[in-house]
């Protein structure tokens, strides 16, 4: 292990190394810290400019009872949560066929289509942001879920199938060969004999792609404009300019935006770093 | 009775070239996705950018003229010089992000009590998303209330009005990028120490080498895979920074924080007018940067899977 483990250092090492833990941490999740500091505040508190003191009375469920009572954000969270699923689904179901597809068969173009997903993947979202925008206008999908949630299972279907590819890659190649042997036909072995071994993949592809897709902002706002169908990314500024300057509520609607994937790290985290750090071992 | 004798043999075609037929059969939904949406939308930017157009009417050839008044603005040193000078200290301070990452990863790659906690704890800004980020941030450099000037009263500095001001803006903004990223980095960082063999440590300790060189002979050359992820995804995250810009200055002051990313977007769609061809040229260029780190990331790629 390295560095050294810290039990086989003098006590002082330890000590020190205990204590500098949560300070690091404080220090590091400082800015976070102090917008929910915020987010308990009572308006007063601002105009009185006690700004980082203690608040005067905790306000903590009036805040949070306006972003939820009093505004769109409820709108624009059941808004992200249909545009997030379809797209997972959608997403992880294309590419375990393309992963399939490359990882398993041997013809000539193979490796050209596998760079192309890859490629594809990498590409700056603005040199597709025009004719994109001009074809959801043209199927007449533009500013709805809809047109968001395809053209993200598109463009996610590039990092997927790398995932995919590579995953499938690496599960034994006999256990194909023997079901071929028994006759099985190749749909039989993509559902029966391969599909099951890819639940750890399916897993991890899901919780990543959510967040992504969760966080996203830049193809909320070209793709979508009003409440009815914008994700809680893009609605937050219509939110803030709603409370513009009532900084409590602002704050609080920050942490409501944020909070569904970061519940799906903390429920999944296994997975999400697996999926995260594919790659990172050989 | 022919259709009887036709059927097994269809079959048996089928069944003969399965192994051929199968891959594209379930490559073609993917693919045919990934056609419409990406592939053929670059091409069509390309096209693009050689015209004129407002988003409704009709399309105006123009030749290259785009691309010599994207030179002019290169030579005024305006907007597009901006943006382009501002892509450039995005690349090389987003970097930054590898060796904090790192460093942060070996502070934390250790199995004391409460460890796994803290680690998710180091992770958690990567998860929130880049609009937060950037509000959490602004707040942050608030010059009237800002955690910064706070801190900066204390030592009797300040205040500083770090996103008002031409001169700091765009490190602000990349510092606030860094956050996240290196959150990223550290846990690529993470899992590949988790993953450094033990022996060869203990090799090294017993050949006497201090941690500095041991990091650099022993461990670094280890993590290698790790490290190209981070790179990878650093280059990436860097030449994509749109969200944090959008949100924290919207390009300004007076414009001094745009990148190409944002510029094509304001250019394209915004109250200014859309200029859609004009739009399209700044994103091929950023694309052409773009390329020039796919083909070597390719390239990397084909040389392994050669190699295998």
């Amino acid at each position: 292990m390295f560095p050294k483990p810290i039990e086989k250092q003098p006590r002082a090492a330890q000590i020190t190394y205990q204590a500098m833990l949560p300070l690091a941490l404080l220090l590091w999740l400082g800015p976070l810290l102090a917008v929910a500091l915020f987010s308990v505040k009572p308006a007063a508190d601002f105009t009185n400019a006690n700004y980082w003191g203690m608040p005067s009375s905790f306000e903590g469920a009036f805040n949070y009872g306006q972003v939820f009572f009093n505004s769109d954000m409820p709108r624009y969270l059941l808004n992200s949560f249909l545009i997030t699923v379809p797209t997972v689904i959608g997403a992880v179901a294309l590419s375990c066929m393309t992963g399939f597809a490359l990882g398993i068969y041997k013809f000539k173009s193979n490796l050209w289509i596998f760079f192309m997903f890859v490629a594809g993947n990498f590409v700056p979202f603005q040199i597709l942001m025009v004719p994109v925008r001009d074809l959801t206008l043209q199927l007449g999908l533009y500013n709805t879920k809809t047109g968001l949630v395809l053209f993200h299972i598109a463009f996610q279907t590039g990092f997927c199938t790398l995932f995919m590819r590579n995953f499938i890659r690496a599960l034994p190649f006999e256990l194909i060969e023997a079901a071929r042997v028994e006759g099985i036909s190749e749909w039989r072995i993509f559902w029966y004999v391969v599909l099951p071994l890819m639940k750890p993949a399916i897993a991890a592809l899901s919780v990543l792609i959510f967040t992504f897709i969760w966080n996203d902002y830049f193809w909320a706002v070209v793709l979508t404009q009003g409440a009815e169908s914008q994700p809680v990314t893009a609605g937050i500024t219509s939110f803030n300019a709603q409370f513009r300057a009532a900084y409590q509520l602002m704050s609080a609607g920050s942490i409501v935006a944020a909070l569904p994937p970061v519940a799906m790290f903390f429920l999944m985290q296994k997975h999400f770093i697996a999926g995260l750090t594919l790659g990172a071992v050989k | 009775m022919t259709a009887a004798v036709d059927a097994p043999e269809q079959e048996s075609w089928f069944h003969r070239n399965q192994q051929r037929i199968a891959p594209w059969l379930f490559l073609a939904p993917g693919l045919l996705f990934f056609m419409v949406y990406v592939i053929i939308p670059v091409f069509q930017s390309f096209n693009l950018s050689l015209y004129e157009w407002d988003g409704l009417g009709a399309a105006e050839y123009v030749g290259f003229r785009n691309y010599e008044d994207l030179y002019w603005e290169l030579y005024d040193r305006d907007a597009f010089y901006i943006s382009l000078k501002n892509n450039l200290i995005w690349l090389i301070l987003y970097l930054a992000a590898i060796p904090a990452g790192l460093f942060i990863a070996l502070f934390l790659n250790q199995t004391v009590w409460g460890i796994r906690l803290y680690k998710s704890l180091f992770f958690f800004p990567f998860v929130i998303s880049q609009v937060v980020v950037g509000l959490v941030f602004t707040w942050f450099y608030d010059p009237t209330f800002g955690l910064l000037n706070e801190f900066l009263g204390f030592f009797g500095l300040g205040p500083l009005n770090v996103l008002g001001d031409e001169r700091f803006v765009t490190y602000g903004i990349i510092f606030a990028g860094l956050w996240p990223q290196t959150a990223y980095c550290m846990i690529l960082y993470l899992t590949g120490l988790n993953a450094v063999d033990p022996e060869q440590i203990e090799a090294g300790r017993l050949d006497g080498a201090k941690s500095w060189r041991m990091l650099w002979h022993i461990i670094l050359p280890q993590l290698r895979p790790a490290t190209f992820i981070a790179f990878v995804v650093t280059i990436i995250g860097a030449l994509r920074s749109f969200d944090l810009i959008s949100i924290m200055t919207q390009g300004g002051p007076f414009g001094s924080s745009r990148v190409l990313a944002y510029y094509m977007f304001e250019v394209a769609l915004s109250e200014y007018g859309f200029r859609m061809g004009y739009g399209a040229a700044i994103a091929v260029i950023l694309f052409l940067i773009m390329l020039c780190f796919i083909a070597y990331f390719l390239w990397s790629m084909y040389r392994e899977e050669k190699g295998h």
